[in-house]
């Protein structure tokens, strides 16, 4: 089982959004591996104990973004890809969609694994744009995953619970927080890493030309909303009984 | 005349998703024509809602397929559509299935895609709330079709009582688009109100502690006229309570009249699914959580205590004459 997980170097999303010239600031100082990619690659590495294989993981970002693919490899991975062009600087879903459909098209795989959203943009539809643009089915949304070597078995969450999805292979999946406990490097995962191949590709190298790397949307304007003002805060004695006014006025009791 | 499209997802009941209404409602006050487009069990019957909410076409077909296979139908299904059609601009709701489509159709289309929108201000031009809703974004969309996928619960559904033309869509989908298939079906059955409709809602976070504090929130619930129960990603990754429950950026979006937050601190994440409350009640230990920056009712301490409080506050009061 040869698995491809996506991942992300993203802001860090505990520290606060910086927006500058009308696009987040990813200066790096601050980024770090998506958290909700650590799933992937856990499940990646899953696959590869059970079935055999490699975990090979793909990513798009500036050059600071190889720490986010290190990362992965000190998991476990046992290769890296990062795409970096000054040409992607804006780049939408799409068009990191045909990035990354580019440079795994370059080996075989049976599974192409990603998180559900970035933590970043979260816009959702990468995933789902790159299974189509490489011909696969997919399965989005798994809060658990099993798998064949010719197919794969998913909970998919569902608003009210989840679907049994049954795909044979080669598919896409994304998963969810909480579909495994992703671990942590140890430190002989951190000095195997530093051996491990990881590749630094460009446009050029990928066979992408400016047409597929068009922007087709841009914002126009960024503005601060009303902000809601905080009203009263009161002591923990006093808390019950103004909560239950607050209720009683809204008629819930 | 400019073709706005919306695809509604449908139970095989004939049910329509809400915000499939709220996307027809919003793109009636848009310049051109309204079409809807339904596929899989339940399309036909659906086509009089969607026609009561604003659709003057809807394409339909009830075939199984639709509902048997992930996305690939579908995707197939709109993209010989559009190809037809040429719709300018095609709205989206922010679901499971209806995002794998969107994302699907934009790559095989070529169309851009803007996701969470919170509002259409023109046939390309939408808005998205970022930070957490603290800024607003405004985002021009160039080429044709466009596709926006919109977050729910951004305008009210009006129905205006019209009558839609039912256009039947015969699509043979080849088995290469038939690979992953439904097997199972497991939905809980709701007691109560739905999350998403609820007059109250009562949401737990990490700040309750442990997973059994959270009983604290359906017993004063139960006790609530049209109270729902939800909670932040933070506990829902954590096992203590079902997705279902999740409310945010991932998760539902809820507008209640009252909100009570116990023991969240009001990450971006959840915010964005909680922010368009009429009245935020906040409990959390930490002073200087985000959560008491929208807040109307603030309090300071600790949130299971609080909760046992009012719950004998609420039961008093319940029981006076």
């Amino acid at each position: 089982m040869n698995v491809v997980v996506c991942i992300k170097h993203v802001p860090d999303p505990n520290a606060p959004v910086e927006i500058q010239d009308n696009r987040i600031k990813r200066d790096g100082a601050q980024s770090v591996l998506d958290p909700g990619d650590m799933y992937g690659i856990e499940a990646g590495l899953l696959l590869k104990e059970a079935l055999g294989g490699e975990v090979a993981v793909v990513s798009m970002g500036p050059a600071q973004a190889v720490e986010a693919v290190k990362r992965a490899l000190s998991m476990g991975a046992d290769r890296g890809v990062l795409i970096s062009d000054d040409a992607l600087t804006g780049a939408d879903s799409l068009i990191t969609a045909r990035v990354l459909a580019a440079a795994i098209r370059r080996a075989d795989f049976d599974l192409v694994i990603a998180g559900v959203e970035s933590t970043d943009g979260y816009t959702g539809t990468m995933p789902s744009s790159l299974a189509e643009i490489l011909g696969l089915p997919q399965v989005t949304f798994a809060k658990s995953l099993t798998a064949s070597a010719s197919a794969v078995r998913v909970d998919r969450q569902t608003a009210d619970g989840y679907h049994v999805v049954e795909c044979p292979l080669p598919a896409l999946v994304t998963v969810t927080a909480g579909v495994n406990e992703p671990r942590y490097p140890s430190f002989k995962g951190i000095m195997a890493a530093k051996k491990k191949p990881l590749e630094h590709l460009t446009l050029g190298d990928l066979g992408i030309t400016g047409a597929d790397a068009e922007v087709k949307q841009e914002i126009v304007a960024i503005s601060p909303v009303d902000e809601r003002k905080s009203g009263a805060m009161v002591a923990e004695d006093e808390a019950a009984a103004r909560i239950a006014d607050l209720l009683a006025e809204a008629k819930a009791i | 005349m400019p073709e706005v499209w919306i695809y509604a997802e449908v139970t095989p009941a004939g049910g329509v998703d809400g915000t499939a209404l709220e996307l027809l409602t919003r793109a009636r006050s848009l310049e051109g024509d309204v079409a809807a487009v339904a596929l899989g069990p339940g399309a036909s019957q659906a086509a009089t809602t969607l026609g009561d909410y604003g659709a003057s076409k809807v394409y339909l077909s009830d075939d199984d397929v639709f509902g048997d296979f992930v996305a690939q139908p579908a995707t197939e299904a709109l993209y010989r559509l559009v190809t037809e059609h040429s719709p300018d601009l095609l709205l989206f709701a922010t679901n499971y299935d209806s995002r794998d489509i969107a994302g699907r159709l934009s790559a095989k289309t070529g169309a851009t895609l803007m996701s969470n929108a919170t509002d259409l201000t023109g046939l390309d031009r939408v808005q998205t709330a970022v930070s957490g809703g603290s800024l607003m974004v405004d985002v021009a969309l160039r080429g044709s079709p466009r596709i926006v996928l919109v977050r729910p619960k951004s305008f009210a559904a009006e129905a205006m009582g019209g009558v839609a033309e039912v256009i039947h869509v015969d699509v043979e989908v080849p088995d290469e688009f038939r690979q992953a298939r439904r097997v199972e079906r497991h939905e809980q059955d709701a007691t109560g109100p739905k999350l998403e409709d609820a007059g109250v809602v009562i949401a737990g976070g990490r700040g309750l502690q442990e997973p059994d504090n959270f009983k604290l929130l359906d017993q004063l619930a139960a006790l609530l006229e049209d109270c729902a129960v939800g909670a932040t990603r933070a506990v829902v990754d954590a096992g203590w309570v079902p997705y279902a429950y999740q409310i945010g950026q991932t998760g539902k979006t809820v507008k209640p009249g009252v909100y009570i937050a116990a023991g969240i601190s009001g990450a971006t994440q959840h915010l964005v699914g909680m922010k368009g409350a009429k009245r935020i009640v906040a409990v959390n230990k930490d002073a200087d959580a985000p959560i008491f920056e929208v807040a109307d009712l603030g309090v300071v301490g600790d949130a299971a205590k609080v909760l046992e409080e009012l719950i004998e506050e609420v039961k008093g009061r319940k029981g006076r004459p």
